[in-house]
């Protein structure tokens, strides 16, 4: 059967831009759309994709990611339909692109000013923990009423003596509104903040659309005595490449037995080994 | 308007009605039967209420089930909204402000900032789930607390002064008695200091010796904190015991307000006459 | 090196699409679009139900595409759906208008027009048949006469209402919400609710409306007024004149079922009447079961019930989307090495680790 450019009918892919500027207008804040049927299921990056397929143009480069990797068997899937309903050029390096749609990570390479990051998002409600009905989430967000998502953290202090909340760990945006950053690791809140570049987050399967746009605070939640805590690779190094600093893999040596560690993104690390003079 | 420099609460002309109204009942000198307006059978819960809660003393409300003294603690914190009137509270902006009028995100404000409230049972005033510590810490956070060293501190100040064993305080209140469970919310309440509590029937359902206690507690708390209080209950032993003035009320209306021994002693209205009389 | 996972994806996912592929049909044995369109005309109904979309050679379709596996069809239709635009709508239109196929009531005996069986499975015997005598063409068509016109049966809800046993609601002429152009916003619509349910998942829908009258809501037995199975005129009028084309028909499915409700005005007393309520269920195709559970959970959304799941419209309608379940149930085997590892290092922290 042919199919449209970018899948979606016109009509379609124009309401999910007005939602989209909408978003990028009030930073943090959840804009309801009416979510299409994609080819790929549900919470599988649906969101993502109708934003990158609403915003594609002929010129656009593409990147997509998933779990760190350009490689891995999701982002070939997603970076497939849009391919095959576009024909845009594909990238691997992510100075190269100028769209990017990724899920759980935010590449180690800091966002350009011509460049969009896309997040493919499962769970956009950041007080769906404490609060089941959408109904009474709106009306807390519309109240500033983030009471439940700190009690959330203090409990888990109370109960394990540190705050246990692992990836998708909120984020209050421009000081307004609390967001679920999407399932990255912590490691990679801090460079929600102040980017050249803009962020959009869609959820699929929950009709949500919300941005973060350039240079925009982005502060995780913490108590003063308890701060923020990314996750620790201090005394890690990458087997590949030598390198430090950046979210790690965990795996496990089949020969050996032994835990080692190797650079998630893998097109940072393969840019890195490639360049001269590289630690490895 | 602006209340005076001795009132905490001002509130004039206070009004709910469930229902339309029409042309006979919103009339003020409209004769109802009860308080269900016999034309179009609105249901006036509270009609036309003023008066001033001063600064440290405890004002008692007393009336039966249906006397609108419930529905005026909700509309006083906001549970419900008004349907007509104005309420100034000295801590708002020196009480230059009918609040009614706020958003509905000052209003959160105020509660958790300005107000305490405990309610005739816990489960609204309390997560039940959470560890009693953490109900503390709930309204601590809410009105900006971001140390959990502090908030544990307060909690553990407040725990005791409930006389809730300090070994329980990461128990959820879930697993304590009714008493305690009501000495857990009235902590929760007093946390941050509030210039004004609320207290909704809070002793009934109670065991008459836990009923004494709590009692005991408010009395020996408004002595040591000056906090300005309004009690509401059914029951005129309990005003007798903690308030200064008290309001009588009567289908919806306050039919006779004074000293609160003058009202006993002296009763005038033939309806105070029947309830005080009936437990002498 | 172990480090294999996620590179040669691309290859990887190649390969298994052609292995499905090759798996898929077994030689010698391939069957057609048009023998699952003559055949299986229940299925189709089914999937056209849940796909909201109208079109019995692509739901044929999408069921050799997806082995039979209805989640899978439902899919395909629906993801169809996203590459058409919305043209027009169809006019206003009175099911009192449909050429009636089958027609029951399990309130009365009699019914005016009477009671149209018509083809059903209800009072077949479940007996595996390996002769195949199911299948058995008759020489001679079953025929039957009416004395009504099947175009124009009345209903049985008009003989409650002219009993005073009913009363009709006010006629809402506001344009009903159209949740595929937007979405569900709580407190929803009955036009929201009505669409959710009619694409909802068969099982699901059945399954809640059974939880919803054996006693987590409702807790009583409706009566089915009536079940009618037919053919609907449609209209659209492009050009906004009043003067509407003829496009065809489309099978319906309606229910209307009686709930002994009271009455919501009481009298001077504070005495109330009983009186009867509404539930109301349609479908595309025949699916008589699913519309009638339609009726049950339009009836409980509109008229809840302390603190039954069946009369909260976020848990009804968020939940018995077949796209949107069986889609998020199905990426829990995506890979998630990333969030994993920050689990990993929560867990260890409280352990006392080093977070590592």
């Amino acid at each position: 059967m042919r199919q449209n450019y970018a899948f979606l009918d016109e009509n379609s892919k124009k309401e999910i831009r007005r939602k989209t500027l909408k978003a990028i207008s009030i930073p943090g804040y959840q804009v309801p759309f009416a979510s299409r049927e994609l080819p790929i299921a549900r919470g599988w990056g649906t969101g993502g994709l109708q934003l990158t397929l609403s915003l594609i143009g002929q010129a656009d480069i593409l990147k997509v990611i998933d779990q760190g990797s350009d490689e891995s068997v999701n982002a070939v899937n997603i970076r497939r339909l849009i391919q095959d309903t576009t024909g845009v050029t594909d990238t691997i390096h992510t100075d190269e692109a100028t769209l990017i749609q990724s899920r759980h990570r935010i590449p180690e390479v800091p966002l350009k000013p011509y460049q969009i990051l896309v997040l493919q998002v499962p769970l956009p409600e950041p007080l769906r923990p404490v609060e089941p009905s959408e109904r009474i989430t709106k009306q807390l967000h519309a109240d500033k009423e983030y009471s439940g998502a700190w009690l959330r953290l203090f409990e888990q202090i109370m109960r394990y003596g540190s705050i246990t909340d692992d990836a998708d760990y909120p984020v209050l945006v421009g000081g307004r509104y609390v967001m679920a950053p999407s399932p990255i690791p912590r490691f990679d809140n801090p460079k929600l903040e102040g980017n050249d570049g803009l962020i959009l987050l869609g959820a699929g399967r929950e009709k949500k659309i919300y941005a973060v746009p350039p240079y925009t605070t982005v502060t995780s939640l913490a108590f003063l005595d308890h701060p923020f805590e990314v996750e620790s690779f201090d005394d890690v190094t990458c087997r590949e490449s030598g390198l430090t600093g950046v979210y790690m893999d965990e795996l496990i040596d089949e020969t050996t037995g032994e835990t080692y560690y190797m650079t998630n993104d893998t097109s940072y690390m393969i840019e890195e080994m490639n360049k001269e003079g590289s630690v490895k | 308007m602006k209340t005076a420099d001795n009132v905490a609460l001002c509130v004039r002309n206070f009004s709910k009605h469930y229902g339309d109204g029409c042309a006979y009942c919103m009339d003020e000198d409209a004769v109802l039967d009860r308080n269900i307006c016999p034309e179009c059978g609105t249901i006036h819960a509270c009609s036309d209420i003023s008066f001033d809660l001063h600064k440290g003393e405890i004002l008692g409300i007393v009336g039966e089930s249906g006397s609108g003294k419930s529905t005026l603690m909700k509309m006083l914190y906001f549970d419900q909204e008004a349907s007509s009137g104005e309420y100034h509270l000295a801590d708002f902006l020196d009480g230059d402000r009918d609040v009614l009028k706020l958003s509905s995100r000052q209003k959160r404000q105020i509660r958790n900032e300005i107000l305490g409230m405990v309610y005739q049972n816990p489960v609204y005033g309390l997560k039940m789930e959470f560890s009693a510590i953490s109900n503390i810490a709930e309204k601590l956070i809410a009105s900006g607390s971001r140390n959990v060293g502090d908030m544990t501190a307060t909690g553990d100040h407040f725990l005791g002064k409930v006389n809730i064993p300090l070994n329980r305080k990461y128990e959820p209140p879930v697993n304590f008695s009714g008493g305690m469970q009501q000495r857990v919310q009235i902590a929760k309440a007093l946390s941050n200091y509030p210039p004004v509590l609320l207290l909704d029937e809070v002793t009934t359902g109670l065991d008459l010796s836990v009923q004494a206690d709590v009692l005991e507690l408010i009395k020996e708390i408004q002595r040591e904190l000056g906090i300005s209080m309004i009690v509401v209950s059914h029951d005129l032993a309990i005003i007798r015991m903690l308030c200064d003035r008290t309001m009588v009320m009567l289908d919806g209306s306050v039919i006779e307000s004074g000293i609160t021994d003058q009202i006993l002693e002296d009763p005038q209205h033939a309806y105070t006459q029947q309830l005080v009389y009936s437990i002498l | 090196m172990g480090y294999v996972a996620v590179k040669g994806g691309t290859k990887a996912i190649q390969a298994s699409v052609r292995m499905y592929k090759d798996k898929q049909h077994a030689k010698g044995f391939e069957i057609e679009v048009a023998h699952i369109k003559a055949n299986m005309n229940q299925l189709i109904n089914q999937i056209m139900s849940e796909a909201s979309l109208y079109d019995r050679d692509l739901a044929a379709l999408s069921i050799l595409q997806a082995e039979g596996n209805m989640e899978e069809a439902v899919f395909l239709l629906r993801a169809h759906r996203s590459t058409l635009p919305r043209l027009y709508y169809s006019t206003v239109t009175n099911t009192r208008d449909m050429f009636v196929e089958r027609r029951v009531s399990a309130s009365f005996k009699d019914i005016p027009g009477g009671q149209i069986l018509g083809a059903s499975p209800d009072f077949t015997h479940r007996l595996l048949d390996d002769d195949q005598s199911f299948t058995g063409m008759h020489d001679e068509a079953v025929e039957a006469s009416y004395t009504y016109s099947l175009d124009a049966l009345p209903k049985v809800i008009d003989y409650l209402e002219q009993e005073g046993l009913f009363t009709k609601k006010p006629e809402d002429d506001n344009e009903p919400d159209d949740i595929t152009k937007q979405t569900i916003e709580f407190p929803s619509s009955r036009s929201e609710r009505l669409q959710s349910l009619t694409r909802g998942q068969t099982g699901a829908v059945t399954s809640l409306g059974y939880a919803e009258i054996r006693g987590y809501g409702y807790s009583s037995h409706p009566n089915i007024g009536e079940v009618r199975v037919g053919q609907q005129p449609m209209h659209i009028d492009p050009y906004d004149t009043g003067d509407a084309y003829y496009i065809g028909d489309i099978e319906l499915t309606e229910v209307e079922a009686f709930m002994p409700a009271d009455e919501d005005e009481m009298d001077d007393t504070g005495s109330t009447e009983k009186t009867f309520k509404i539930g109301y269920g349609l479908t595309f195709g025949q699916n008589e079961t699913k519309a009638i559970a339609m009726s049950v959970l339009d009836y409980s959304l509109e008229h809840p019930v302390g603190n039954a799941a069946t009369s909260d419209d976020e848990f009804v309608l968020l939940h018995i989307d077949s796209v949107e379940s069986t889609g998020f149930i199905s990426h829990l085997k995506l890979p998630h090495y990333v969030t994993f590892q920050s689990v990993l290092d929560r867990v260890r922290q409280t352990k006392g680790g080093d977070g590592q």
